[in-house]
């Protein structure tokens, strides 16, 4: 894990780490301000590598140990690289008894992959969330950002197909 | 500092204002199984152990954490309590790989005793079987996460104790582990000094000294509190 | 800012409206059925047509009924129409002139509607979330001046107790207790925190009330500090729920700068200061010890109680934590009175409850209806019963810590003691329709692989507890179980509800003990040496 090249080759002109600085300053290093750095670091870097949290921790004066304790407790923080596409399926309640269950599978297997995993290509993020608050058009699918009230399996299925099909952007 | 009186089983116990139910039975003399407790640490109420029954109060309450008040009735044998802490032992034996015949603790294992003690003949329960590392790149101690009880002993006494905070735990629920720093391998964990208190806190045989071999691990959790108390003394 | 300031800036922003308003809901709900797109062709709409003079277009909070999303209401006509398409805003700003219209219309008179009591959502759909002076003009920010100005701050307590408001995040603990606690527990600081952890799967009311009417929150929060004696304060916010979390940080900044949180506020000693925690996806963050946690940068485990945040918080100085409903809650009461308050709902229950209806219902979206209302009217009434004439079976009410209340009960009571005594909770206001259809046994799995998920791991009944109930549900739904099986779910079922650390473990076993007191035969149906009896059907 220590030994992991990191995911994002920054870019010469990166920017990123200013930023992050700069969100850093604001909570003027104070070590409560963990959790709001580190979601400002993954929605910067995309995911939260050994680097970026050695980094913080320092900046942030804490154990490593607790950054990674932190990081690795809540659902939010990834610390493997996400998908090109991420597509989330809602498990909550509303979305469950509307057969959210259905469209999972339908979408696990048109895309040959287990929820919560992202396809060996690193086209695909297939994730659940458990509850998007968005009830009342249940059951609710999330794709690329885009929120799908009263989804169903078929659209589903044909959307991601079309998505994935699609020619997949020089990285 | 005032004296509180309060009855542990029918007993009338006298205890100091501010100290717990489980301080005061054990300076009774009255037993109440603890695991995630250890002297001179900071308690977390998290194993669930030493929780006792207190007249007036319709929950159980651990007693490593709660104070004693004048004219408290406590009980802690009832049924009920020694079903709950039998159920609460099986679970952990459930939990992860312990099979005490190749375990370097055996004979000084506090998760041992615990069975002997709540009368576990066996465990009703689905072993769980999950896959565990054993990670032994310290040169000098070893980690076997199929022992590890999740007590945070560990946790503590490298942060409160030694004052590094190497270890932490990872992840949450049945799939948290303890981890070294930015969850390393052991031995690449750059903050840790070696002191080997984490080793004297584990109440099982999940931190070892390397080369001990079955039943041989020596140590003993009491010098946790020995350190703390010794500390305070030189002051 | 002083009053006649509020006032006039009240004036200006009423003087500002156009005859016609055209409000158009842009909530998260309404927003994933395009209304954004919407928004701007009804604009452009209104501009195409020369009616710029007469007619304006707003951007609206959540007008409840989500399921028919998205709404666009016109006033002062009171037109409601309902699953509007982009591509018909031009059919409905011609409607405005005369002209006929085929866009689905709303019943403003439908008892989804109609039987609504507003509270906490009577600026929901009218104003414009973004806009304070929109707040403003609806009488927003005057129970807070009148708190700095008429009352001390034990008036200000006496007034929550004598309305008889109980938490609205699940456990229903009076809340002019809970304040007295923290104004009189001792501290060199005292926090505020607003619970916006709605992690309740099937609950979205405190989104919507967030996303539709933040300062109608954060006015709350500035009440309920000067009456402990706080001057911070945080607001945590799910990270799921980002349009919030904007709305949410726009609203504290325009407050500010009208000295309406911050230094000062109204020109008096009083200072106040508000801060977001985004929450970054962990259920037990509702619990509020853990929440603490959470609010403090650690890993979001509880700890036990007491000592209660109350008396120890947030860096151990006295914290009164409570949810958006509640705070939403405050100014209504400061402005109409405790009686006023205390005549709605029942004895014991006062006030309304904000209910997201939501599953095998027709109409589903965001309620607001008096305590005491009873299960019934609410299903059947307002949500107008079974979408396609299978059979109702049950209500889920508390999410993973209610239970399910079977149909034959549907004439409780909606208030904390009647759902307790059905073995289910009031908490936050999630109501799951369930029809013939549904497993129950499968809904008591699904709860229990939450609650497993969710498990912190801090202690041992929960974190290992759940994973055997779930094992032994599974084996259940698969038809592998045996009647030992059921038995040691049950007293599986006890250990973890008597032994847990925390609210979320000593309720995880709540939607299975439901389902075995009210739907038992489902259960046994299943079982392997039992002969099938086959699906059950409503009881």
């Amino acid at each position: 894990m220590s030994n992991r090249a990191p995911a994002n080759p920054a870019p010469a002109a990166d920017n990123r780490q200013k930023l992050l600085e700069a969100t850093m300053r604001r909570y003027q290093y104070r070590p409560d301000a963990l959790i709001e750095v580190l979601h400002k670091a993954q929605e910067l870097y995309g995911h939260l590598s050994p680097q970026l949290l050695a980094s913080i921790a320092r900046n942030l004066h804490l154990p490593p140990s607790r950054v990674y304790g932190v990081a690795t407790f809540y659902h939010f923080f990834s610390l493997k690289p996400q998908g090109e596409h991420t597509c989330t399926v809602c498990l909550g309640t509303a979305c469950y008894v509307k057969g959210a269950m259905e469209i999972l599978t339908t979408l696990e297997t048109e895309a040959g992959l287990k929820a919560g995993h992202t396809s060996p290509d690193g086209r695909l993020s297939l994730l659940t969330a458990r509850c998007l608050g968005a009830c009342g058009i249940a059951p609710v699918v999330v794709l690329d950002g885009v929120v799908i009230g009263h989804a169903d399996a078929e659209t589903l299925r044909a959307r991601l197909h079309a998505l994935l099909e699609e020619t997949p952007v020089a990285s | 500092m005032a004296a509180r009186t309060l009855t542990i089983d029918g007993r009338l116990v006298s205890a100091r204002a501010g100290e717990s139910i489980l301080e005061a039975a054990r300076d009774a003399g009255i037993h109440i199984p603890t695991l995630c407790y250890l002297e001179g640490l900071s308690e977390m109420g998290a194993c669930r152990l030493c929780l006792v029954e207190v007249t007036g109060s319709n929950r159980l309450l651990p007693a490593c954490l709660t104070p004693v008040s004048e004219g408290m009735e406590v009980h802690t044998a009832t049924e009920r309590l020694r079903e709950h802490r039998r159920a609460i032992v099986e679970l952990l034996f459930a939990e992860r790989n312990h099979v005490c015949a190749v375990c370097v603790a055996s004979g000084n294992c506090e998760l041992q005793n615990l069975a002997i003690r709540v009368g576990m003949t066996h465990v009703r329960y689905d072993y769980l079987n999950p896959v565990c590392a054993v990670d032994i790149s310290h040169p000098q101690f070893g980690i076997d996460h199929n022992r590890c009880v999740l007590c945070a002993r560990c946790v503590r006494a490298c942060d409160e104790v030694e004052g590094v905070h190497t270890w932490d735990i990872a992840g949450r629920g049945v799939n948290a582990r303890v981890i070294t720093d930015l969850g390393v391998p052991w031995g690449e964990a750059e903050s840790c000094t070696s002191c080997g208190k984490c080793l004297l806190a584990c109440p099982t045989g999940a931190i070892f000294r390397r080369g001990t071999s079955v039943a041989e691990l020596e140590r003993d959790p009491k010098r946790i509190a020995l350190i703390v108390a010794s500390r305070q003394e030189r002051w | 800012m002083d009053l006649a300031e509020l006032h006039a800036t009240a004036e200006r922003e009423r003087a500002r409206r156009k005859a016609i308003r055209v409000l158009c809901c842009t909530s998260s709900g309404c927003q994933a059925s395009r209304s954004l797109e919407l928004f701007h062709q009804l604009e452009a709409a209104v501009t195409a047509t020369g009616q710029d003079e007469a007619v304006e277009v707003a951007s609206v909070g959540c007008m409840g009924f989500c399921g028919q999303g998205p709404m666009v209401r016109v006033e002062p006509a009171d037109l409601l129409f309902e699953r509007v398409r982009p591509e018909q805003a031009a059919e409905i700003i011609a409607a405005l002139a005369g002209e006929p219209c085929s866009v689905e219309r709303g019943d403003p008179n439908h008892p989804f509607f109609a039987r609504q009591v507003h509270v906490v959502r009577r600026n929901g759909g009218f104003i414009d979330p973004e806009r304070i002076e929109e707040y403003i003009a609806a009488g927003g920010y005057e129970a807070l001046y009148r708190v700095l100005h008429d009352f001390t701050p034990a008036e200000v307590i006496q007034e929550i107790t004598r309305s008889g408001l109980r938490g609205r995040g699940g456990a229903g603990y009076p809340t002019g207790l809970k304040w007295a606690t923290v104004a009189k527990s001792p501290g060199e600081r005292k926090f505020v925190v607003c619970n916006g952890d709605e992690g309740d799967p099937g609950a979205f009311m405190d989104r919507s009330i967030l996303e539709s009417d933040p300062h109608l929150v954060l006015e709350g929060m500035a009440i309920a500090a000067y009456a402990v004696g706080a001057h911070e304060g945080y607001i945590f916010v799910r990270g799921e729920y980002p349009l919030a979390i904007q709305r949410l940080t726009r609203a504290i900044n325009q407050a500010r700068k009208l000295g309406l949180l911050g230094s000062q506020i109204f020109e008096t000693a009083f200072d106040f200061k508000v801060e977001i925690r985004v929450g970054a996806g962990a259920f037990v963050c509702g619990e509020e010890t853990a929440l603490i946690a959470s609010i403090e940068g650690r890993r979001s485990q509880p700890r036990p109680r007491p000592p209660y945040p109350a008396e120890k918080g947030l860096w151990g100085f006295p914290t009164l934590i409570n949810n958006v409903e509640t705070f939403a809650n405050i100014a209504p009461i400061i402005e109409h009175g405790a009686d006023w308050y205390a005549s709605i709902g029942t004895e014991k229950s006062t006030g309304t409850k904000v209910f997201a209806l939501t599953g095998k219902v027709r109409n589903t979206g965001l309620i607001e209806v008096p305590m005491g209302m009873t299960l019934r009217e609410i299903v059947e009434d307002l949500g107008g019963g079974s979408p396609d004439g299978t059979p109702v079976k049950a209500v889920q009410t508390g999410g993973p810590s209610g239970g399910c209340i079977p149909a034959r009960l549907f004439d409780t009571p909606v208030d904390y003691e009647s759902l307790a005594a059905a073995g289910s909770i009031m908490g936050s206001g999630g109501m799951v329709v369930m029809d013939a259809h549904t497993s129950m046994v499968q809904i008591a799995q699904f709860y229990m692989a939450f609650c497993m998920d969710e498990s912190c791991g801090k202690c041992v009944p929960c974190r290992v507890g759940t994973v055997q109930m779930y094992r032994l549900l599974s084996k259940v739904v698969a038809g592998a179980a045996t009647p030992a099986d059921l038995e040691q779910l049950e007293q599986l079922c006890r250990l973890v509800r008597e032994t847990s650390l925390c609210g979320l473990g000593q309720s995880a076993p709540n939607p299975v003990l439901s389902t075995l007191r009210y739907f038992r035969e489902e259960y046994e149906a299943l079982l392997r040496e039992e002969a099938a009896a086959g699906a059950n059907g409503t009881p």
